[in-house]
């Protein structure tokens, strides 16, 4: 029995304070030494409660021992069968709350480091030769793939394993969907997700930018005109809310998909030698606690703010981000106002903004979330000063192939409705998965479905 | 990539372009714009769907240089690659069919109405275009608009053709039953401050007018929320929900002010675009 250490192998980290000014990767990933230290750490259970923390299942104990007796390839062969994307979920799956919540170790010390372990497998596997050889096209069935998302890139990838010809449409100039527009770099490096893609490209998948289904082309017309024979619908939750407040549509008003955006897809860290540009003024408050605000605040420190803030109505226990990303943004210096709701945006006689104003909450009974509802304390409004402010409050489904199809039907927050077995929509022939299914949610998730859906298709034309 | 089959000046400062885009051909309906990218690097830019050719499987565009962007544009050339163009995007037009339409054009506007009014005319209207420009030489397509409506009126700010003054001077003559008479209903598209001062020539007429707005965008499917504009103290995203609205509903005073957000960044990009055609020139 290999000894049970108590605390988990720590990952390399960039210093915060050099780190907070540039894009390159925090994580510095494990070494060899790391990993197996790390893998040791495994109890290999009789009943390996982890893997019922994993959305797809992946047989954490087998790949783990493999890495402790070093065969990395075995690991990775295991891991990618369960996984399709395991370099990308390593890095950003929120895994305290799914695959290391569950494990054993955690009762009395500290889970095993499953996702630095995912990663670093799939970090190995990228420094490899391409694997896989490229798969003749077995089957004379085509399908459409809309939306480049992890939904929509797993979907395919499966479905050129299983024979099918199969091509992906993407609305923007670049593939990826949040992955290239939404999370930033130094959290995901965009040089994992193209090595990502390269693969769906060397299995023969086709992907063509610039089309947005609904517009250039409409569904029907994939079928009737284009001759496919199945459509997978993995166009995601893009669709930003507001909230409502005066003041926001002031100038230096952002949502975080187009701060985020103009940074990730357009590069406007890099102006002017790219030419969109972000407006970042010394303090930035962005409102809301999710993953997405705290790429956002962080994000806007490398992009020159010198402040960075982030408000949330509810406490820190009720945050949604990543433990880690929140601690990351700790350690980078970002102030967080809890229990702080905004209530309008101030701006001067030009329209720009200048503050903030805002209200002390406090919180009361449980809501139909389960979480404490947080209850204004009359009086205590008050003014934060600020330059920039970025709402994060959530994101739905984009209703643009929703209104330009017939047929296709959704529930009252937009998402669109599936069989729970087939991942079939209302529509013949016509499945879907990920946020534009779920409303937003996580990269593995998607990824599952994505997979899951392949499968369905699969048997819907050749079973 | 959409290749450039033809490419013609307009004026100095305002190039046609005729681009083999088959499946945005096939799909366009007068209204709708396209979002090119010229480089790697480069901003996403809007412009409207002049005309377009479903059988060619071409489109015309119209662009007027302003900044890096549609400069840049202005000097791609005939088999030249746009890096990426796509559409159609927006609401078609819509218009009751409703007697005498008035379609008023200034700046690039007046080759947005070419398929618009060529479209309300085959399908029965009356139709009028009212173009203006600051001198004769500036005056765009007029041999294209003249085949697509009933009458071309134009105004020059110089009286070098048409009438000497505003196009609302015009319009405001039609309403009062000059020419061709008084609009059922009416269509602008050009520079804001044009469009602004339609809107207000018309109000108080109970005219129904559109006006096409044209904020910053980025991508063009709702999914930024960057062109959000203000319309019956709602807000619409003007690439899904527009680019045309009610002009009687339109906050324009918070339209101009977002569209001046990046004027200091636009002109640090344009000096720095300048300073590297100037150092190619040099070579
Ligand atoms: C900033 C941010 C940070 C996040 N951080 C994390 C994290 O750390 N961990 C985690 O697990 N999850 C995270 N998430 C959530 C996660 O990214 C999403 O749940 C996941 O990307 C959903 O995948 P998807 O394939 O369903 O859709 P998306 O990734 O949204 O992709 C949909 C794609 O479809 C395209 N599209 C839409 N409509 C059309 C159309 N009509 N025609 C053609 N193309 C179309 C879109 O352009 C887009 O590229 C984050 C989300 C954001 C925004
Ligand atoms: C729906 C829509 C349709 C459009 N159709 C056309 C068209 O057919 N032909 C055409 O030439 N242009 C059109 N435009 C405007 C065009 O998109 C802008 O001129 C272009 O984005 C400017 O980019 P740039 O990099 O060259 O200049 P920038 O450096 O971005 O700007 C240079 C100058 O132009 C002003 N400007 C920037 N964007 C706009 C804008 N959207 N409207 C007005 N002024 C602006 C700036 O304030 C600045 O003074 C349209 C815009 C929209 C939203
Ligand atoms: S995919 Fe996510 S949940 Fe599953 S094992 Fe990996 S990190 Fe854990
Ligand atoms: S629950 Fe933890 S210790 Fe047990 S097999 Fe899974 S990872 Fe290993
Ligand atoms: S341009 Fe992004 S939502 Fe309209």
């Amino acid at each position: 029995m290999p000894l049970k250490r108590v605390d988990k192998t720590p990952m390399p980290e960039r210093d915060a304070v050099l780190r907070s000014h540039d894009f390159i990767e925090v994580n510095e990933g494990y070494n060899i030494a790391h990993a197996r230290f790390e893998a040791e750490r495994c109890l290999r259970c009789q009943d390996p409660v982890c893997i019922d923390g994993c959305p797809v299942k992946i047989p954490i104990p087998d790949f783990v021992h493999l890495i402790a007796a070093g065969d990395l390839a075995g690991a990775a062969k295991i891991l990618r069968s369960a996984n399709p994307l395991p370099a990308i979920c390593g890095r950003v799956c929120p895994q305290e709350s799914q695959c290391e919540e569950q494990c054993s170790l955690g009762t009395r010390f500290v889970p095993v480091a499953i996702g630095y372990l995912e990663r670093f497998v799939a970090d190995w596997e990228m420094g490899q030769a391409p694997g896989e050889e490229p798969e003749q096209p077995t089957r004379t069935e085509k399908v459409a793939i809309i939306g480049s998302g992890p939904a929509g890139l797993v979907c395919a990838g499966e479905l050129a394993r299983l024979g099918h010809p199969v091509t992906i449409f993407e609305g923007l100039h670049a593939p990826g969907g949040v992955l290239r527009y939404g999370i930033p770099e130094f959290r995901l490096p965009k040089e994992v997700l193209d090595w990502e893609i390269d693969q769906l490209k060397h299995l023969g998948v086709e992907i063509v930018c610039n089309v947005i289904i609904g517009k250039t082309i409409s569904l029907d017309d994939l079928f009737d005109e284009m001759g496919y024979s199945a459509v997978f619908v993995g166009t995601g939750a893009g669709l930003p809310q507001f909230m409502g407040i005066p003041g926001e549509n002031l100038n230096g008003v952002y949502s975080a998909n187009e701060f985020l955006t103009r940074v990730n897809l357009m590069h406007a860290d890099d102006f002017p030698n790219a030419d969109t540009p972000v407006m970042v003024g010394k303090r930035i408050a962005v409102i809301g606690a999710g993953n997405t605000a705290m790429d956002t605040v962080r994000t806007a420190l490398r992009v020159g703010a010198e402040k960075g803030m982030i408000v949330y109505r509810r406490s820190d226990k009720e945050m949604t981000a990543r433990v880690e990303e929140h601690h990351h943004a700790v350690e980078e210096g970002v102030e967080f106002h809890w229990l702080t709701n905004p209530v309008e945006v101030l701006g001067d006689e030009d329209g720009w903004v200048t503050g903030l104003k805002c209200i002390s909450m406090e919180l009361g009974e449980p809501d139909e979330s389960g979480r404490a509802r947080p209850v204004p304390i009359e009086g205590s409004e008050f003014v934060i000063p600020v330059d920039n402010v970025v709402l994060s409050i959530g994101n739905r489904p984009n209703p643009l192939l929703l209104q330009t199809t017939k047929g296709l039907k959704s529930n009252k927050w937009g998402c669109l409705v599936v069989e729970d077995e087939s991942a079939q929509t209302s529509l013949r022939h016509v499945f879907a998965g990920g946020d534009a299914v779920t409303g937003a949610a996580t990269v593995i998730l998607a990824a599952g479905a994505g997979k899951s859906a392949a499968a369905a298709i699969h048997e819907d034309l050749c079973g | 990539m959409a290749k450039i089959l033809e490419k013609r000046s307009l004026t100095p400062v305002t190039k046609l372009f005729r681009v083999e885009a088959p499946l945005v051909a096939s799909a366009a309906k007068p209204g709708q714009f396209v979002i090119v990218r010229v480089r790697e690097g480069g901003e996403r830019i809007p412009l409207t769907i002049a005309d377009y050719d479903r059988d060619e499987g071409a489109l015309t565009i119209v662009v007027q240089e302003v900044g890096t962007t549609t400069r840049l544009l202005g000097t791609l050339e005939v088999g030249d690659d746009i890096l990426d163009l796509v559409g159609p995007l927006g609401m078609a037009l819509e218009i009751p069919a409703a007697g005498h339409i008035v379609g008023i054009g200034g700046g690039f506007g007046a080759a947005a109405l070419l398929c618009l009014m060529r479209e309300l005319s085959a399908r029965g209207d009356r139709t009028t275009i009212i173009l203006g420009a600051r001198e004769k030489g500036l005056l765009i397509l007029l041999d294209e608009l003249t085949e697509v409506c009933d009458n071309l009126e134009l105004c020059t700010d110089d009286g070098s053709a048409g009438l000497k003054g505003f196009v609302t001077e015009r319009l405001a003559q039609l309403i009062d039953g000059d020419g061709p008479g008084r609009p059922d209903n009416v269509v602008a598209i050009g520079p804001m401050p044009m469009m602004r001062a339609v809107t207000e020539t018309t109000r108080d007429q109970g005219i129904p007018t559109l006006v096409s707005l044209d904020p910053l965008m980025i991508d063009g499917t709702g999914m930024c929320g960057g062109c959000r504009v203000t319309v019956n103290n709602e807000v619409k995203f003007a690439c899904v929900d527009g680019p045309f609205f009610d002009a009687h509903q339109v906050d324009f005073e918070e339209a101009v002010r977002r569209n001046k957000m990046y004027v200091k960044q636009e002109q640090i990009s344009k000096d720095r675009a300048e300073c590297r055609s100037l150092a190619v020139g040099q070579d």
